[in-house]
């Protein structure tokens, strides 16, 4: 029994996912809390890969025949869609293998731009670093926003700083004005951290950093596929995301930009598709999008991600957002109700999204984790590639339950069953 | 499979009891091993003790301390109780069917009872390819340090013939 009753209608929404269907371990049904790692596919988006492949399927911005029209045709269409889905404009929207490759393509327009102008060639004041400047992001960073900064330090000799965190899982924003300064030349920050939850103000720390001249990159891998998102209102003067955490396929992600943005940035990765003019002396540009996507796209990828876009848009990305608000809140409720369980992150279900980690007193996350995946309860554990949050509590890991459409109540109950299990598992033979 | 044939009892004893745990001296190497998808860590110590040893096969004195899930920190428990003091050779031999024993998959590895003692307890996490590192964590150090603290004797051997 739940004392709580869903917002949508999630059985439902189960039977459009063949995966949920299926049972795991000894014949136990699903339960599927590991959509922070990445998110099951509706059988439209399966469909529309498929579709791609049996009727449409050539090499994309090249070629004269019917099928690369029709190929260009529905890359291009997938490209209006996901624009439209987070209120942009096509040109503006970059695609990318994942959110990872998003984020290194900025970190390289800095590490590029900074070799261009040592070497005497043009590049974009912005994007060249040298010792004294200082790139800006905070402890909660998912580590791919975090290793390719300090990779970028380490090559230009810039600074890498970050916003450290309270003890309640937010940021701590007492010493902003000492470590947003003139000095910095970006801010790379994450939307909604993947280990704690915490939705961060992005769009007043956006503002603050463009006052000091910063340039500003968030990233949106958890909260682009949860809320309703208006890229343009956020602020920031670059936006990554990944697909494979929305309903859509691996192998896609993107980079939005705002266009002046975007043409300021030198190419990543070079090769075919992505130039102007070509000579065996030298080689000029395309404009972005395409300057950023060399060689034949991840086309059925694309279709694959405009199709989910297609579906969260049916469901109402508001009522998505308000769904995983009352899961969340109804399991930081049950969590908190066993002894023993800490939960990592905000412990209020205000301002933080569905990612909920805990820690249970006496066993580790692995042997928590080994219970639920024997009750068929997929969670994540381990320090979630954010390991400096797990340093920062004190925990050498955690256990993280997160929650999509297709998460029920029952879903939630399943979990705090699972964790009091683990703990008459471990502690009963003691 | 089961949740009991993975955590065997004889498992969770050597986790709510670990034997040996602590770093000791003297000590010739001392290596850190992590996890990296779980944060598994483990510091062990190893002393060569060349005393009566026949040939270059001493005996390894060995000392852990760690942190981790019960797989791991009952791995260490029976590498220390099993290894502490045996021969490099037979420690070696015993490292290698650990291995075998965790990486059998679904094809079933008759496990050398004589070479592995309680370590045969750990046949159920071979199921579980997530588990298998934890089980190795403190094997793979062991093998790491003994085989720094023979490379280091045999530099200062080599050294010493160098000088003489």
């Amino acid at each position: 029994m739940s004392a709580a009753v869903d917002v949508l209608d999630v059985a439902s929404i189960k039977r459009d996912f063949p995966l949920l269907a299926r049972t795991v371990r000894a014949g136990r049904p699903l339960v599927y809390l590991d959509s922070a790692a990445t998110s099951q596919k509706p059988v439209e988006v399966l469909n529309a890969e498929r579709n791609f492949y049996e009727s449409h399927n050539a090499a994309v911005h090249r070629g004269a025949h019917q099928l690369a029209e029709e190929a260009t045709e529905a890359y291009e269409a997938a490209r209006a869609t996901i624009a439209g889905f987070v209120h942009a404009m096509p040109p503006e929207i970059v695609f990318t293998k994942n959110a990872t490759e998003s984020i290194n393509l900025v970190a390289y327009a800095f590490s590029n731009s900074t070799d261009l102008a040592r070497g005497g060639h043009p590049a974009d004041p912005r994007f060249v670093l040298s010792p004294g400047d200082e790139i800006l992001i905070t402890e909660m960073e998912h580590h791919a926003n975090l290793v390719p900064w300090q990779q970028v330090a380490l090559k230009t000799g810039a600074t890498l700083r970050w916003i450290p965190l309270t003890d309640d899982g937010r940021l701590d924003l007492t010493d902003l004005e000492t470590l947003l300064t003139e000095r910095t030349r970006l801010l790379a920050v994450v939307h909604q951290s993947n280990i704690l939850g915490t939705l961060n103000p992005v769009e007043s720390l956006v503002r603050s950093a463009r006052a000091v001249g910063a340039l500003t990159l968030v990233d949106a891998c958890q909260s682009v596929p949860h809320m309703p998102i208006d890229v343009w209102a956020m602020g920031a003067d670059l936006v990554a995301w990944s697909g494979h955490k929305m309903l859509g396929p691996t192998g896609i992600g993107v980079l939005w930009g705002i266009p002046e943005v975007l043409a300021a940035m030198p190419p990543f990765i070079s090769g075919g598709s992505m130039i102007a003019n070509v000579t065996m002396a030298g080689s000029t540009f395309a404009a972005p999008p395409q300057r950023f996507e060399a060689g034949v796209p991840m086309t059925a990828q694309a279709v694959g991600l405009a199709a989910a876009c297609d579906y969260l848009d049916r469901i109402g990305m508001a009522k998505v957002a308000e769904h995983e608000h009352a899961l969340t809140s109804y399991a930081l409720m049950r969590l908190e109700a066993i002894e023993g369980v800490e939960i990592v992150g905000p412990v209020e279900p205000v301002d933080r999204g569905s990612a909920v980690s805990f820690t249970v007193a006496g066993i580790h996350p692995h042997d928590v984790g080994q219970v639920l995946d024997d009750r068929g309860i997929a969670v994540r554990v381990g320090h979630h590639c954010a390991w400096p949050v797990c340093r920062r509590y004190g925990v050498p890991a955690t256990t993280r339950a997160s929650f999509y459409i297709y998460n029920s109540t029952e879903d939630v109950d399943a979990l705090a069953e699972g964790v009091v299990a683990a703990q008459e598992f471990f502690g009963g033979a003691r | 499979m089961n949740l009991e044939q993975m955590y065997q009892e004889i498992i969770l004893d050597h986790y709510r009891n670990p034997e040996g745990k602590g770093l000791t001296e003297p000590f010739d190497v001392e290596v850190h091993h992590v996890n990296p998808t779980c944060g598994d860590e483990v510091n062990l110590r190893v002393n060569l003790d060349w005393s009566d040893a026949p040939g270059d096969d001493p005996k390894v004195w060995m000392s852990y301390d760690g942190s981790g899930c019960s797989i791991s920190q009952a791995s260490e428990s029976v590498l220390s109780s099993q290894l502490n003091g045996v021969s490099v050779s037979s420690g070696m031999a015993a490292v290698e069917e650990m291995v075998a024993l965790l990486q059998a998959g679904a094809e079933p590895h008759e496990p050398d009872e004589e070479l592995l003692g309680d370590a045969v307890a750990f046949s159920g996490v071979a199921k579980y390819p997530a588990r298998v590192k934890c089980a190795l964590l403190g094997w793979m150090a062991w093998k790491d340090a003994v085989a720094q603290a023979l490379a280091a004797h045999a530099a200062a051997v080599e050294e010493k013939r160098t000088n003489d």
